[in-house]
């Protein structure tokens, strides 16, 4: 089992597991793999908790109830997932500030916070303009070949390496 | 159709979680838990995420279209218009950049102990979801339907056969990984 322990496999190695892993998804709980959903329940259930019970009154909460479901656990699941395999390869490491941030803008705590919530905020509410984030378009939605999935796929690239490029070769570089 | 597997509650939670962890698994071996990794994809200095997603989708295709040519599946497209998936995908796409994580990897990167991830990426998408449930009775039926694509998929925008879509689909992917790693990225 020391292919287990191993920091890093094959990127088709894991695409491939990927792939299949849909099949069983599909197979054993009629659901594709996809994250941003669980997000949206999880503002609500926090909404909930803030504003009362007129939160479910929500025209969105009322067609993504928030209430843990299949999808949740998947996401809680990716996070136990990660940490194994971290944990069985010596790759788990604490850190607030990622090397390639730190070599354009500086190893500040807060600054690196700020943008990631900046950039969460985006990502939040464009995941759910869209219908779907990397995995639930990206991945489930190309592989049903589904139209309006493919056309977000590539806008998700078109936003991300004009914006990466901005923020690295312009605004930093 | 495993309807009766399907209908089981308990058991689907349950199953999403063990899915969860081997999404995650992966995740973590190909390396796009990490901030760097995915950023180098968006500056086209690393190109581990698009092969991963690339292979996921060819291998996924194939076996979920013969799992539907078997009647054990059914297929969800989602449902969707040209401005949800342009204007979302856009939004999406600057948060990619900003914030360096996917929603799924998002997860994965807090299993890895990335505490950027932990604090204000996962309270900026909840923010970001909550923004968008905020607003979205006043643009579900305007913005979001303008260009309806509904559920439309490949084969049926063609007019042909799901295999005739899903087999040039699945050689372009595989001509395309090819051309990724002929080309020394």
């Amino acid at each position: 089992m020391e292919w287990l322990r191993l920091e890093h496999w094959s990127p088709y190695a894991v695409g491939i597991g990927i792939g299949i892993l849909s099949w069983f998804t599909f197979l054993l709980s009629d659901k594709a793999l996809g994250a941003s959903t669980a997000f949206a329940r999880t503002s609500g259930m926090i909404a909930r908790l803030v504003g009362g019970k007129k939160v479910l009154e929500n025209t969105y909460y009322r067609k993504f109830a928030p209430r843990i479901d299949w999808e949740l656990m998947l996401v809680l699941g990716i996070a136990v997932g990660a940490w194994l395999s971290a944990r069985l390869s010596g790759t788990f490491e604490t850190s607030w500030v990622p090397a390639l941030w730190a070599g354009t803008f500086g190893d500040a705590v807060g600054l690196r916070i700020a943008t990631a919530f900046i950039g969460g905020i985006f990502m939040g509410f464009g995941a759910r303009w869209a219908g779907g984030c990397t995995s639930g378009h990206g991945i489930s939605g190309t592989l049903q070949l589904t139209v309006v999935s493919w056309v977000a796929a590539v806008f998700f690239f078109i936003g991300g390496i004009a914006a990466a490029h901005l923020l690295f070769r312009v605004i930093g570089g | 159709m495993l309807t009766n597997i399907h209908q089981k509650k308990g058991l689907q939670l349950v199953l999403g979680f063990a899915a969860g962890i081997l999404f995650g698994f992966f995740l973590q071996k190909g390396g796009v838990t990490r901030y760097d990794v995915i950023v180098g994809q968006l500056l086209l200095e690393d190109f581990t995420v698009l092969k991963i997603m690339l292979a996921a989708v060819a291998t996924g295709m194939l076996g979920i279209h013969a799992l539907q040519s078997l009647k054990l599946v059914q297929l969800h497209p989602k449902p969707g218009s040209w401005n949800m998936a342009i204007g979302g995908g856009l939004l999406f796409g600057v948060g990619f950049a900003v914030l360096g994580y996917c929603p799924g990897t998002l997860a994965g990167a807090i299993g890895n102990g990335y505490l950027d991830a932990a604090t204000g990426g996962l309270a900026g998408i909840l923010v970001g979801a909550g923004l968008f449930a905020a607003v979205y009775g006043r643009i579900e039926k305007t913005i979001l339907t303008r260009g309806d694509l509904k559920e439309l998929t490949l084969p049926r925008l063609l007019k042909v056969g799901a295999w005739a879509a899903v087999l040039p689909a699945a050689a372009l992917i595989v001509l395309a990984l090819w051309l990724i790693e002929k080309a020394g990225l």
